[in-house]
């Protein structure tokens, strides 16, 4: 147990439990901002970038 | 420097405010309130010209007008509120002080100092490009540079709550996960974080060719990044105003989320592919590809609706189950009967969530398939329909959380407490009203943006059958409502935060909190609600109402959406 026990509505069962998968990615906001950046960055910006850029000039 | 780690705990609800995080959530909430009133003015002068019967304003002064309503609205009102919005999440919910004060100031010193260029731009004439500010329409440079420094400002302001979070976590201020309304916040943040890049990718060069450093502006890829940042930062509301949905069913019920891990999982479909809808802005556009448009609007959009239900659900079930178990058990409704409709807390919340579901999210959808955009592309459908999302959604949602931090931040009483039962009805009545209106006139094929539909003295006129005037007419009326509305808002906060009765705290003193060793005193009521977890089950039915209420959604979303196929097969006759 940590020093502190700042949050009295929780019990010493939540902490013994092992943390799922999910719930550790879904604990780490930085890994989520990093997806949540890079998915739109490659699916509609740099897909559409692309798509835009090898539209042919007209003579 | 010495860390400011003064507290105070709020003797009502026992919420946590640390000082500088309380002074910052407070001004960010006024320069928020400040750009309303702006934009507020500007919707009247705005909506006194479409109404065909007034037809207030000269063609260059709606446009000027139009252009400052967007922006002063859609951007710097939400936007300040929004970074209040996340600071109480980081700071006042997780107990912690806030990271970087010092930042945190120089962003929101940003964040004014932008707004202003960038309205002084507008007003002097020279800049009526509207809120897309399409190139190669090019705006005085100072346009430019306002967004870009207000939006400076907020990634600061972004990056002090993720460094609010750290911190948090480091002195232990919460443990095991953050509490749900929290990882909203943080839902929303990451949005954030990418809209403002966007932004930067595309206002940057603009405002480089503005002051003639830059040769051209492609038109295609502006609107392409452009609306990567004008339609995520949409998403960043919808993941703030549903954030203030269940911190709201939790201040007013007490409600723990039904399903902590569904609610987060429909969060976490939000972070994956709410921003890929931009595309649904390029419909229209030839250029791109219908596999790039049907990948980002259809497939990925599909799931950020699915999320966007999800919450829908879940918020009203939630309620559902707590006043259930307060013993309003009868019948379907019962518990949806006997809740507070006096309280504009709540009043305002329920109201957020059925306008921005039944008419912004079933219109959203009809819109965003490649095929039925056409019927309604570049009519004053578009408005409104975003005016049910933004307005009667997130608006009205940070309408209602403003009832309970008037006297929980500001201590102050509410002024005028008979005129705010009423205010969020006015206001989101009037706007569902506004938005519906606009829906039927574009349907008519009523353009948007457009200063005279009659089109008196040119060459190339149309005639709008009268159906189209009579729904322009009605629009402006339930406008003129929403407005009455939007001044009580106005009147009920500044009034309060000005000059509402002061509640004194006899024994009030701030307190100095060591790192991770004080022991909080036990938190009231709705703190705990707040940031408590729960787990009541979705199964067998604890709340028929609600499953109801999602019926009747789904049947209206199905009929709705076909009528418009149907519609459709009638504009392009193939016999
Ligand atoms: C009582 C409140 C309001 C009224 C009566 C109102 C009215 C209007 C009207 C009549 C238009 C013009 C539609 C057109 O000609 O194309 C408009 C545009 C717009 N409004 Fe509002 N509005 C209100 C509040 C808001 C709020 C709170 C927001 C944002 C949070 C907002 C965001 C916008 C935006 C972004 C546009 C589009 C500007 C453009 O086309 O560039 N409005 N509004
Ligand atoms: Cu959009």
């Amino acid at each position: 147990m940590s020093i502190a026990t700042p949050s009295p509505d929780l019990d010493d069962d939540d902490l013994d439990e092992p943390i799922p998968a999910m719930q550790q990615l879904l604990d780490n906001p930085f890994l989520l901002l990093f997806i949540g950046v890079a998915m739109p960055t490659v699916l509609y910006i740099i897909w559409g970038v692309m798509e835009i850029v090898g539209i042919p000039i007209a003579k | 420097m010495a860390i400011n780690r003064n507290f105070r705990t709020c003797p009502t609800t026992g919420l946590v405010f640390h000082e500088q995080g309380e002074k910052l959530i407070r001004w960010n909430a006024v320069a928020g309130v400040v750009s309303l009133l702006v934009g507020g003015v500007l919707a009247l002068l705005v909506i006194l010209t479409r109404w065909p019967a007034v037809h207030l304003l000269p063609a260059d002064w709606f446009y000027l007008a139009l252009t400052a309503h967007g922006l002063d609205m859609l951007v710097f009102w939400i936007i300040f509120f929004e970074i209040a919005v996340l600071y109480f999440c980081a700071s006042t919910l997780l107990r912690c002080r806030i990271a970087a004060p010092r930042w945190a100031w120089t962003g929101f010193f940003l964040m004014v100092i932008g707004a202003l260029t960038n309205n002084v731009a507008v007003f002097r004439g020279d800049s009526s490009v509207m809120f897309t500010s399409y190139a190669p329409m090019g705006a005085h440079p100072a346009f430019y540079l306002g967004l870009i420094l207000f939006a400076v400002g907020a990634l600061i302001g972004l990056f002090v709550f993720l460094g609010t979070l750290v911190v948090a976590k480091s002195e232990k201020t919460y443990i095991g996960s953050l509490p749900l309304v929290t990882f909203g916040a943080v839902t929303a943040c990451i949005i954030a974080v990418f809209t403002i890049a966007s932004g930067a990718i595309i206002l940057i060069p603009t405002f480089l060719w503005s002051l003639g450093l830059v040769n051209s502006i492609d038109s295609l890829m502006y609107k392409t990044v452009w609306w990567a940042f004008g339609h995520s930062s949409q998403q960043i509301n919808v993941a703030a105003h549903v954030s203030i949905w269940y911190l709201i069913a939790a201040i007013v019920f007490g409600a723990k989320p039904m399903s902590e891990k569904v609610s987060r999982g429909a969060f976490l479909l939000y972070i994956f592919f709410l921003q890929l809808a931009s595309a649904h802005h390029l419909l229209a556009d030839p250029g791109l590809t219908s596999n790039w448009k049907i990948f980002n609007t259809s497939y990925a959009m599909y799931l950020a609706v699915l999320a966007s239900m999800v919450h829908g659900l879940t918020v009203p079930g939630a309620i559902e189950v707590a006043q259930r178990q307060k013993g309003y058990n009868k019948g379907l409704f019962e518990w949806l009967r006997k809740a507070p409709w006096g309280n504009p807390v709540f009043s305002g919340m329920f109201i957020s969530l059925i306008g921005f579901g039944f008419l912004g999210g079933i219109s959203g959808v009809m819109m965003g398939t490649e095929q039925l955009n056409l019927i309604i592309h570049n009519t004053i459908y578009v408005p409104g329909h975003f005016h049910a999302t933004v307005v009667v959604g997130t608006t009205l949602a940070f309408m209602s959380l403003t009832y309970f931090l008037i006297p929980v931040l500001f201590r102050r009483e509410l002024m005028f407490p008979g005129l705010s039962k009423w205010q969020p009805y006015l206001f989101g009545l009037g706007m569902s009203g506004f938005a519906v209106f606009m829906m039927g006139a574009g349907t008519l094929g009523v353009p948007r943006r457009h200063w005279d539909m009659t089109f008196a003295g040119n060459p190339l006129g149309h005639e709008f059958p009268g159906a189209a005037y009579l729904m322009m007419g009605l629009m402006a009326l339930s406008g003129l409502v929403a407005i009455v509305g939007g001044v009580a808002y106005l009147l009920i906060t500044v009034g309060s935060v000005f000059f509402g009765k002061k509640i004194e705290t006899p024994d009030f003193k701030a307190v100095t909190v060591r790192e991770g060793r004080a022991a909080w005193p036990a938190r009231q009521p709705v703190a705990v609600a707040i940031a408590s977890h729960g787990n009541i089950g979705l199964g067998g039915f604890v709340a028929p109402g609600t499953f109801t209420l999602a019926m009747v959604f789904l049947v209206a979303f199905v009929l709705y959406y076909f009528v418009n196929w149907k519609y459709l097969s009638t504009v392009w006759p193939l016999s």
